[in-house]
């Protein structure tokens, strides 16, 4: 059934949004994505369908809930009817309206009934040290619980930079022993959506091509979505014109500042942090709303290694060089090959009359000798 | 026979001169007591050129550009409108800083200012100085005559000719120095190093960045230093950063004689574009062999007196052949 034959009359009645936003809606994410339009479609029918839905079990381990609450403030017209629409949300410890151990025997039975369909989501760091005992939910480690959910699930996604790489409770000395979940979960595939909080559009639009497709967007080598994470901030920030020409804002408030310069001075972590910020900017807010946005250096909180781990105002190590800045080689020399036709065209003119004034004066000469000596014959 | 003749005498007087053991070289200059300079750290850069960009505001040059594509500079080294440059070297995949493999890092080309400069020693009038305070090595343009000796003299390719211009002058970096802009003497510091936001260009006394270059080659990979930035006398806020595996080598220490600006890398400095340069600096030597050649002005008496033989024989040579 192509989705034009589709009957959205339900679906607007089930999420309470009307067609146009809600295929507005799958365009949008299917070109953030780099899909086509056709993948939009695909999507749209995805959603509406019901019977696709994954049942997704959501863990929590050590974190502030930051990536759930910012799923549930998201601006995105109805974003917390279609993520709790797009998926079956079995187990949830923020949204659940059960509690206790009724929780967890729902929370097993959906796991059991389940098996190898459904949806796992990690939000938190685990801690391992001294057996994981610094995180219990209902009486079992996080780090227990992570095992058990990982063992059956058809697909794992870490949520937030607790999850993907530790965050927050592994900075400093880590006195929990806190990781992420692809450490914890090692030999699985484990898609990471790092961010404190991490866009929701990441994370809505690597779930919705899941559910679509039935398999994974491309990852790169720490589980990041390519579509989202393949590109430093620095290479689309706004402000990047002026990192190129060298102008940088030297303090909070100074003329640089103001007139919305380069913030590598002042700690930007855009050149060495993978995010898709500037193109995207935060949570559909909209009018420029995200730190280097609103002029504030990027903190790096998605990069493993920068956020919560490098000081806020220290400088960043320029990871790469991508066009339009370009550098001449060590051996390039100037206008080796740049000399203008006007130029040449000049020079030619002057080497060609030295020689040839040259060669009238030899003649002369020749004859002048040529002529003494048949004087002296004579 | 003639040229031959000629050759003969020359050569003779030359030999004579020389068995006179009148070639002494001079030792190499030392550098001046309170010379400014600069440290250019190549780990710190970041190539974000805010350094070719301000040397072109203080010197009021244009941006050079090339092709009909770009619409900014894009200078490709050193030229009579560009006295500073950020060069880079690349290996294989280009991938990791500072790696001499599959590598890359950033390299700056400007005057090095030399110790015992090549450039003021070949120029036949005093255009190109060292001054004996700073140390700077000045260009001046009321007395250049634009031969462009010290373009052959300097090992650095660093004075550059506009033979765009009929009126061509010689360029070069003078420290922030020069007349009208006077940097140093009003206490400054070299607008390069005032904008490097990594302190990759710091700017000091020789002797003090000297020490600084130092103290980081000594310093254990790995571990966290405090950079400074700027001025090394009265240094901004530092730049923490975890320090690189350097090369064990400072160039301008005691290449040629040494340098007022110094470089330290982890990439070997061949790789980056430097000459190979003994201890000794080439005008020690040249003007030691020069100034014996002409001294009493012997040279030019004995290629007289060779001159006068010729012309000598020639003219008994053609009044033998008459009276045949």
């Amino acid at each position: 059934m192509s989705v034009n034959d589709f009957d959205f009359s339900k679906l607007e009645k089930r999420l309470g949004v009307s067609r146009r936003t809600f295929l507005k809606f799958c365009t949008g994410v299917a070109a953030s994505m780099g899909l086509s339009s056709q993948a939009a479609m695909a999507m749209a029918e995805a959603v509406a369908n019901p019977k696709k839905r994954p049942p997704v079990i959501w863990l929590h381990g050590q974190e502030c809930t930051g990536p759930t609450e910012a799923l549930l403030r998201s601006e995105q017209p109805t974003l917390e009817h279609l993520i709790l629409d797009l998926i079956s949300l079995d187990y949830h410890q923020t949204l659940d309206a059960g509690a206790g151990h009724h929780v967890e025997e729902i929370k097993r039975h959906a796991m059991e009934a389940n098996k190898g369909k459904y949806l796992l989501v990690i939000e938190g760091s685990i801690p391992v040290k001294d057996g994981g005992i610094y995180c219990k939910i209902g009486g079992q480690t996080m780090l227990d619980a992570t095992h058990e959910a990982a063992e059956h699930a058809a697909a794992i996604v870490a949520i937030g930079s607790c999850a993907s790489w530790g965050g927050v409770p592994s900075a400093g000395i880590n006195p929990t022993g806190a990781q992420g979940a692809p450490e914890v979960l090692k030999g699985k595939t484990v898609v990471t959506i790092p961010g404190c909080p991490p866009n929701p559009a990441n994370f809505l639009g690597t779930v919705l091509y899941f559910v679509t497709y039935g398999a994974l967007p491309p990852l790169d080598d720490l589980g990041r979505p390519k579509w989202a994470y393949g590109r430093l901030i620095h290479e689309n920030c706004y402000r990047r014109p002026h990192f190129d020409a060298g102008r940088f804002a030297e303090e909070f408030g100074d003329e640089g500042h103001r007139k919305g310069w380069c913030l590598y001075k002042l700690g930007c972590k855009g050149p060495e942090t993978y995010n898709n910020c500037p193109s995207l900017e935060y949570n559909n807010i909209g009018g420029g709303v995200w730190p280097i946005g609103v002029g504030h250096p990027c903190f790096g909180c998605s990069e493993g290694g920068v956020g919560f781990h490098k000081p806020l105002f220290s400088l960043a190590d320029v990871k790469t060089h991508t066009p339009p800045n370009a550098f001449p080689l060590i051996e390039d020399r100037e206008g080796n090959e740049g000399m203008s036709t006007g130029a040449a065209a000049l020079t030619g003119a002057a080497v060609g009359a030295a020689v040839g004034a040259s060669v009238i004066a030899a003649k002369k000469l020749g004859e002048k000798e040529a002529s003494s000596s048949d004087e002296q014959q004579s | 026979m003639k040229r031959r003749d000629f050759l003969k005498g020359a050569v003779g007087g030359a030999v004579t001169l020389c068995g006179a053991g009148a070639v002494e070289a001079r030792p190499n200059l030392e550098p001046a007591d309170n010379a400014v300079g600069m440290l250019f750290d190549s780990t710190l850069c970041v190539g974000c050129k805010a350094c070719v960009a301000k040397c072109k505001e203080v010197n009021d040059m244009p941006p050079t550009i090339e092709g009909d594509l770009n619409a900014w500079d894009s200078a490709r080294d050193l030229s009579a409108e560009t006295l500073n440059v950020i060069k880079i070297y690349k290996n294989g995949t280009a991938k990791v800083k500072d790696s001499e493999t599959d590598g890359f890092c950033f390299e700056k080309r400007s005057c090095m200012h030399c110790v015992d400069p090549g450039c003021v020693s070949v120029c036949p009038v005093t255009a190109m100085q060292r001054n004996p305070i700073t140390g700077i090595v000045t260009h001046h343009p009321d007395l250049c005559i634009g031969c462009r000796n010290c373009m052959v003299g300097c090992p650095y390719n660093v004075p550059q000719f506009d033979y765009n211009d009929p009126f061509g002058m010689i360029s070069k970096c003078q420290m922030c120095n020069q007349a009208g802009v006077e940097r140093i003497d009003k206490g400054m510091m070299t607008g390069c190093a005032e904008v490097c936001p990594t302190g990759a260009t710091l700017f000091g006394t020789r002797k003090e960045l000297l020490k600084e270059a130092q103290r980081r080659m000594a310093l254990k990979p790995g571990e966290t230093y405090s950079y400074p930035r700027g001025d090394l006398s009265n240094p901004s806020s530092p730049h923490e950063k975890e320090v690189p595996l350097y090369q064990q080598h400072i160039w301008g220490e005691k290449e040629a004689g040494g340098t007022n600006v110094m470089h330290i890398s982890a990439v070997p400095f061949d790789k980056l574009g430097m000459p190979p340069l003994g201890e000794r600096s080439a005008s020690s030597i040249a003007e030691g062999v020069q100034h014996a050649l002409y001294s009493y002005m012997a040279l030019p008496a004995i290629a007289l007196a060779g001159l006068a033989h010729v012309v000598r024989r020639n003219t008994s040579d053609d009044s033998d052949g008459g009276e045949s």
